[in-house]
């Protein structure tokens, strides 16, 4: 095959990235899109097989491929690891997996920049190299920095913002650090200076990550995706291929623009969310419970106090996953429903460890997504709701983001669920949430707080209400 | 006619505004998949690490590319995977 059918068979799978990418604006299309995208993949991939080149082109080979039991082996080895994980993972562990598979693409591109410098040696051009440093360090600060935060959501690690004496200066001297060796990459080369290079952007990954804490992880994930989009795309720069090109850049695009979106969504610069951990000042003594009264009630109690709702607003967050409980908030809906009660879900963007991960959760338990509604489309409606049912959420509807200057999510719009009538608040403990900030809302007389695991409490609440 | 290099550098500026523009109307409801899905398109690098394999030189340069090529596979496949498994889940009401 010489390489203008080459090149015209890979633009056509870039079509196909760019339809699968316009498939998602809508829940009906989405699917069919996706599979435009693997068809693009697969055929993409399969070519590759049967590329010869040009005759007088410098890369001109013949085929079978070198090495093609081995890259077939590989290939298979991927397979036997990919396709079970996805299969298996359960949909509250997607932000994991999502994760994970975002850095080993990073680690993949890095790894192809550096067997392409590697062959070429002296012939490479400076903007290769450019590229090629580009893509070494980009790709393994995604490739680490996702690993970490996989340990983080995965719960092998701590949760919280990892912060150690001097940290901010150990990671502007690791950056510094990562510049020089860019820099002496282009300059002289060679492998050691690209060995060096490698090693000081992966320990850059794992420093730049730790700080983050758990609530903040949505927005390290795009930001991680946006990165390894990026990498591809200057590995195709490198490798001169149009697709890699066009598909690195349009997950460099979605990737920016969630992480835009996430930020917005907290009310914090990207900047300030990445590295707050370093300046924030530290808080009071926090997650121990105040020992202010609170009003808890009995499964019971909510199941009476649903009943004579018109009106009521489910408002999930990732005690809803932790717990799985998202069957069970279906049922409670489908009960509530046939009791003629209008029920609607609040989502907040940031609610989950990633972006739209309530959606996901909500979606897997046969909830309609025209249910769905965002912040939005919800906070003008809490003042005709009788009850707001928060289910393992706290800081989206902290109103302290609204009314305390200096607390961390200050400036963070939140669902106001302040406006129900009644506030029906599912927790495990007193204990704060992510961002470890006390709720006044809490203690608030319309509230009514329901202590134990989401999914235990729930089921009690729903053969209550049966039997009402 | 344009330079190699310059072609593309052309490339890479109107993905930039083609992704930009599609990626902006994907309805919030999808974030997650849009995620995966943007994932999935980035396992394509597979086809790098195929072409690097087939020229490596040495046995450093061919298994560094050979690891290269699980780490794409499971990305690509993976995330195509995952992803359908996801919108799978995603219906309308039922009248």
């Amino acid at each position: 095959m010489n390489r203008n059918l080459y090149d015209l068979i890979g633009l056509a799978a870039a079509v196909c990235f760019i339809l699968a990418l316009k498939g998602l604006s809508h829940p009906k299309t989405a699917r069919r899109g996706n599979l435009i995208g693997a068809f693009g993949a697969t055929v993409a991939t399969l070519l590759v097989f049967f590329f010869t080149g040009n005759k007088d082109d410098k890369n001109y080979h013949a085929l079978p491929l070198h090495h093609l039991p081995l890259i077939i082996g590989a290939v298979a080895l991927g397979l036997l690891v990919g396709v079970p994980a996805a299969r298996k993972v359960q949909m509250t562990q997607m932000p994991q997996l999502v994760a994970l598979f975002n850095g080993v693409g990073g680690g993949a591109a890095a790894l192809v920049a550096i067997v392409e410098y590697l062959k070429l040696g002296s012939e490479a051009t400076s903007a290769e190299v450019i590229a090629t440093v580009f893509t070494v360090i980009v790709g393994s600060v995604s490739f680490s920095g996702s690993c970490i935060t996989f340990a983080k959501l995965q719960e092998l690690m701590t949760t919280r913002p990892v912060v150690f004496p001097g940290g901010r200066f150990l990671i502007a001297a690791n950056l510094a650090g990562v510049f020089a060796a860019g820099a002496w990459v282009v300059n002289s080369g060679g492998n050691t200076s690209l060995a060096v290079l490698g090693g000081l952007s992966l320990l850059f990954g794992v420093l730049f990550v730790l700080p983050v804490g758990g609530a903040d992880v949505p927005i390290v994930i795009s930001l991680l995706n946006a990165f390894t989009g990026l990498t591809v795309a200057a590995s195709g720069y490198v490798l001169q291929t149009t697709l890699l090109i066009v598909a690195g850049t349009l997950v460099g695009a979605s990737g920016t623009i969630l992480t835009r979106l996430m930020a917005e969504a907290m009310g914090r610069s990207l900047f300030k969310t990445l590295f707050g951990a370093f300046t924030a000042k530290p808080q009071a003594a926090t997650g121990e419970a105040e020992a202010r009264p609170v009003k808890s009630g009995s499964p019971e109690d909510v199941a009476i106090l649903l009943n004579y709702a018109r009106r009521v607003v489910i408002v999930p967050g990732f005690g809803l996953a932790v717990a799985q409980a998202q069957h069970t908030v279906r049922e409670l809906a489908d009960v509530l429903a046939s009791k003629g009660i209008d029920v609607a879900y609040g989502i907040h963007a940031v609610a989950g460890r990633m972006p739209g991960h309530m959606n996901v959760l909500l979606a897997e338990a046969n909830v309609p997504y025209e249910q769905l509604a965002e912040m939005d489309e919800v906070n003008p409606t809490f003042s005709q709701t009788d009850v707001a049912l928060v289910i393992g959420a706290n800081d989206v509807v902290n109103p302290a983001a609204k009314n305390s200057p200096g607390c961390p999510i200050y400036g963070m719009p939140i669902l106001e669920v302040a406006d129900a009538a009644n506030v029906v608040f599912l927790k495990r403990s007193m204990r704060p949430g992510f961002a470890g900030i006390e709720n006044e809302l809490l203690y608030d007389p319309k509230t009514t707080l329901l202590f134990g695991d989401a999914k235990d409490t729930l089921t009690k609440v729903v053969s209550a209400l049966k039997n009402l | 006619m344009m330079s190699n290099g310059m072609a593309l550098l052309a490339i890479f500026t109107l993905s930039i505004f083609v992704g930009f523009e599609v990626v902006s109307k994907v309805s919030s409801t999808l974030h997650t998949p849009l995620m995966s899905g943007a994932n999935a398109i980035h396992g394509v690098i597979l086809v790098g690490a195929i072409v690097v394999a087939d020229h490596s030189s040495n046995n450093v340069e061919l298994w560094l590319a050979l690891v290269a090529i699980v780490l794409a596979t499971i990305n690509m496949v993976g995330g195509f995977v995952v992803t359908d498994r996801m919108l799978e889940m995603f219906k309308a009401k039922k009248k």
